[in-house]
């Protein structure tokens, strides 16, 4: 069987550095099954975060060569066989050990939103027309590759003050959700820091579950926080329509 | 008690945050109870999240014949009769309430012409019964119940593994864990205890399971006297990936049969006409595993050793609709356009229908104030589970369980801890660093495995069954000495050894049920008994702990009402 170097960081909060492992390819084999190879023979203390091992949880996201991937569904023989493959943990967030990365922030942020709250008088009926584009936001598996390429998180750190692209696809959601009957348009202004993101369009590349997440979910949501903010004649169609508002 | 340990204090602790276990937190959080979860992993990425094709319920939206009594007798006829009627007849009659629960709660599923939820065929299943997301019905159950119990504000434990419960006299007072990020150690007081830890498919090599699933719930329950019933029959899916081999095992959902996907050899022949001529591919999951098991031994199997699904006969737009992630799976791990060939797939280890025993109102396990819900309790699926009974179990279960569990909590005073049980749980977790590195967790792991799948697998004999025991025994012994390099920093070494604690005892509670019972009936096969017995069809298997040992007694199947039995012999529906 051929061969390959993984060069994997191996460290914690002080710090670290990448280890080499020899690891034997073997046909259709992804880097979570190598990450195995080194802990069942090589590690056995590599510290791997994973569940489904079917691109279903979310779970097993790091850098492969640079590039933001979910660990079980990038195959090894979609890398170049004759480099070593550098496997680091994601950026955006603190290390705890080896590629485990502390992602708490991401579920502080979701506790912010308010949840789904249907109408008063509410008949369930939906017309799949209208579920689907919310459908496809509830794609999302929440491996939080999107936050960790975006900028204004990775190079700018910017926390406090900003949601992240998972979170604009889950407000979209509620917000997009054909029962729903509140309007969380100053929530995105204000607490999630919409107006930080400038539309580079890399969360949308890195996507597993392929969430258009710029075109669908973003731009929408911006033109709604426009609508609602500096748009008093369009906030005025919509009370008459009795579409939401940002102030009910 | 002693303060070296962080404490948390609850009236209800919920161990496990899959469906059971967040139904059941939000049950008794609304009864006003003050609860905890823990979970070994992250929140919103327990097994719940991997089911695909949907969730059982008779709400008729699309067959308007169905009702809850052809659910209840389509669940007792797949679960050959030996299933609790009285859990077959709360989950058949709540079912439906509690999925338009999750859509009250925001869940979005397909819908129909006329705006109602969308239901689905599914192997045993006499009408369209599933509701259902796509093949992702899991991810969105999963994330209503997040999202609801987030909003309610429970508080969550992720990352920490419960490795004990802790008691006092004979009533449940609390569980030890550990943090998996950094080793250190945390109890838990409660009042009553929640187990919604799911199965075991671990203890096999190739299964549709993730590596949670080690049958930590079980194990400890058992350890603290609580009774395992029918661990003989352990659930393989007839339709995992057989190829590449790092996918081994990893679901094929069911939802390809139901919505038209055809099963052959390699001669090409539709072989479930040999099995079972009248439901074909939506058989049982029972049979259908053991047509392909068949197949493939009698040489008409196909290149990897399993055979053909092929769904390719439907439009490419439909099933890429339909079936999204199958048809990114083939393609992405297996190279494989199932809109244009077919998907090659062979019995995977998948669901265990065994567990604890519970009381079908409450979901009281044997031991007070212990109760337990979802997959690691028994009792629903009988000998077999239906696709899609599984999902609604822990809806209905789930919500029972977190709503008896806060009742039993308002009317009890805090138990009192034993420090020398958690020293107990302390010191056996901290021994193996002590000692020599040799024999690893993962070789005994791999070993183990090797052994359920060669030995307790589809097909038994009392022979493979007795040899089974003996070399657990062996594993056992092995255990004692395994050693784990490296600190308690999320040290997968070490999760394993605790995890493997749990597997060596379930895999010894399988094998002793699997050879008391001497007849074949639902998934559970033997060779040396291939027919079904009607005596035995009146037995469960009943496991507990006798000091050290493993007892096993049996226990008179509950006398269904007359009313029932006469439902249950009308002819309408899927037929045995
Ligand atoms: C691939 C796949 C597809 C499926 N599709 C369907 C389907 O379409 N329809 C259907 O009805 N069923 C389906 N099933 C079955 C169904 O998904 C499971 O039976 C069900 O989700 C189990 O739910 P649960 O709540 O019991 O446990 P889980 O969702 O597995 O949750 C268990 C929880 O317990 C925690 N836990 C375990 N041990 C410990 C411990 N020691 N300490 C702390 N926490 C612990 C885990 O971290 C986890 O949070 C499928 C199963 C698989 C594998
Ligand atoms: S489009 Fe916006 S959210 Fe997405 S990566 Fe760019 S700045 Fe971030
Ligand atoms: S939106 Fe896509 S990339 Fe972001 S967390 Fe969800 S699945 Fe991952
Ligand atoms: S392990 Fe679940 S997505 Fe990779």
């Amino acid at each position: 069987m051929p061969e390959v170097t993984l060069k994997i960081f191996r460290g914690d909060r002080e710090g670290g550095q990448t280890a080499d492992y020899q690891v034997p390819v073997s046909p259709g084999m992804v880097v979570l099954d190598a990450l195995h190879y080194v802990q069942k023979h090589l590690a056995p203390d590599l510290a791997v975060r994973w569940n489904c091992k079917a691109g279903r949880c979310g779970s097993c996201s790091a850098e492969v060569n640079g590039r933001p991937r979910l660990t079980c569904k990038t195959r090894m023989d979609s890398l170049p066989g004759d480099r070593p493959v550098t496997i680091l943990p994601m950026k955006s967030f603190p290390v705890i050990k080896d590629l485990v990365t502390d992602v708490s922030w991401n579920y502080k942020v979701n506790k912010k939103i308010p949840g789904f709250k249907p109408r008063p008088k509410t008949e369930w009926k939906m017309r799949q027309e209208d579920v689907d584009r919310v459908q496809e936001f509830r794609k999302c598996i929440e491996c939080f590759l999107c936050q960790n390429v975006c900028h204004v998180l990775r190079d700018h750190g910017k926390h406090e003050q900003f949601g992240g692209p998972r979170f604009f696809v889950r407000v979209a959601a509620l917000e997009m959700h054909p029962l729903d009957g509140i309007s969380r348009a100053a929530l995105l202004k204000n607490e999630l820091g919409l107006g930080f993101c400038n539309i580079t369009k890399c969360c949308t590349e890195v996507c597993p579950e392929e969430i258009h997440i710029t075109d669908n979910a973003i731009i929408p949501m911006k033109e709604r926080v426009v609508d609602e903010f500096y748009d008093p004649v369009l906030k005025l169609v919509r009370r008459i329509r009795g579409e939401k508002s940002a102030r009910e | 008690m002693n303060g070296k340990y962080e404490t948390h204090e609850h009236d209800v602790l919920v161990i496990g945050a899959g469906g059971a276990g967040l139904r059941a937190a939000i049950e008794a959080l609304a009864q006003g109870a003050s609860v905890g979860v823990v979970s070994k992993s992250l929140l919103g990425k327990a097994h719940t999240v991997m089911a695909e094709g949907g969730i059982a319920a008779a709400m008729a939206n699309v067959d308007a014949a169905d009702d809850w009594r052809t659910h209840f007798r389509d669940t007792m006829r797949g679960g050959k009769l030996l299933n609790h009627w009285r859990m077959a007849q709360i989950h058949a009659h709540e079912a439906g309430d509690r999925v338009r629960e999750l859509e009250q709660w925001g869940a979005l599923f397909d819908r129909t012409e006329d705006g109602r939820i969308l239901q689905r065929a599914f192997g045993g299943h006499s009408f369209k019964r599933l509701c259902h997301v796509g093949d992702r019905t899991g991810l969105e159950m999963i994330r209503t119940l997040q999202d609801r119990g987030v909003q309610m504000g429970i508080d969550v434990y992720m990352e920490c593994t419960v490795t004990r419960l802790l008691t006092d006299g004979d009533r449940v007072a609390g569980a030890f864990a550990y943090w998996r990020e950094n080793g250190r150690f945390v109890v838990f007081k409660a009042k009553s205890i929640v187990l919604a830890t799911g199965g075991i498919g671990k203890a096999y090599p190739v299964t549709s399971n993730s590596w949670e699933y080690t049958g930590d719930g079980m194990a400890l329950a058992y350890a603290t006297g609580a009774e395992l019933m029918d661990m003989e029959f352990v659930q393989f899916h007839p339709t995992g990936m057989v190829w590449p081999p790092g996918v081994q095992g990893l679901l094929v959902t069911e939802a390809v049969r139901g919505e038209g996907g055809l099963l052959r050899n390699k001669l090409g022949e539709r072989f479930m006409q040999r099995y079972d001529p009248q439901r074909m591919e939506l058989s049982t999951r029972d049979v259908v595993a053991r047509a392909i098991y068949t197949e493939v031994r009698e040489g008409r199997g196909s290149e990897h050793g399993g055979a053909f699904l092929d769904i390719s006969h439907k439009p490419a737009e439909y099933v890429k609709r339909k079936l999204p992630s199958m048809y990114h799976q083939f393609l992405e791990l297996a190279d494989v356009d199932i809109t244009r060939s077919a998907m090659e797939v062979g019995p995977t280890c998948h669901y265990m229908m065994g567990g604890l025993r519970v009381d079908p109102e409450t979901a009281a396990c044997t031991v007070p104030g212990l109760f337990a819900a979802g997959e690691v309790a028994a009792g629903l699926h009988g000998a077999n589970r239906l696709g899609g009974n599984s999902l609604s179990d822990l809806l209905v279960f789930g919500r029972r369980a977190g709503f008896a569990a806060a009742e039993y909590a308002k009317k009890q005073s805090w138990p009192a801890l034993d420090p020398a049980e958690i020293a107990q749980g302390e010191g056996e977790m901290l021994c193996v660093f002590e000692r020599q590195a040799g024999d690893t967790p993962y070789a005994v792991h791999a070993d183990l495995q090797q052994l359920m799948q060669n030995l307790v697998g589809i097909f038994r004999t009392e022979e493979d069954l007795k040899s089974a025991l003996t070399g657990i025994e062996r594993l056992k012994d092995r255990m004692g000495r395994v050693g784990v390099p490296g600190t308690r920093m999320f040290n997968p070494g070490w999760h394993l050894y605790a995890d493997m604690k749990s597997m060596l005892a379930i895999a010894e509670a399988v094998t002793r049920s699997a050879l008391a019972r001497k007849e074949s009936r639902g998934a559970h096969s033997r060779l040396d008994y291939p027919k079904t017995d009607a005596t035995w069809g009146e037995q469960n298997n009943i496991i507990r702990r006798h000091g050290s040992e493993m007892v096993l007694e049996q226990s008179p199947v509950p006398k269904m009402p007359a009313e029932l039995q006469t439902l249950l012999a009308e002819e309408k529906g899927a037929g045995a």
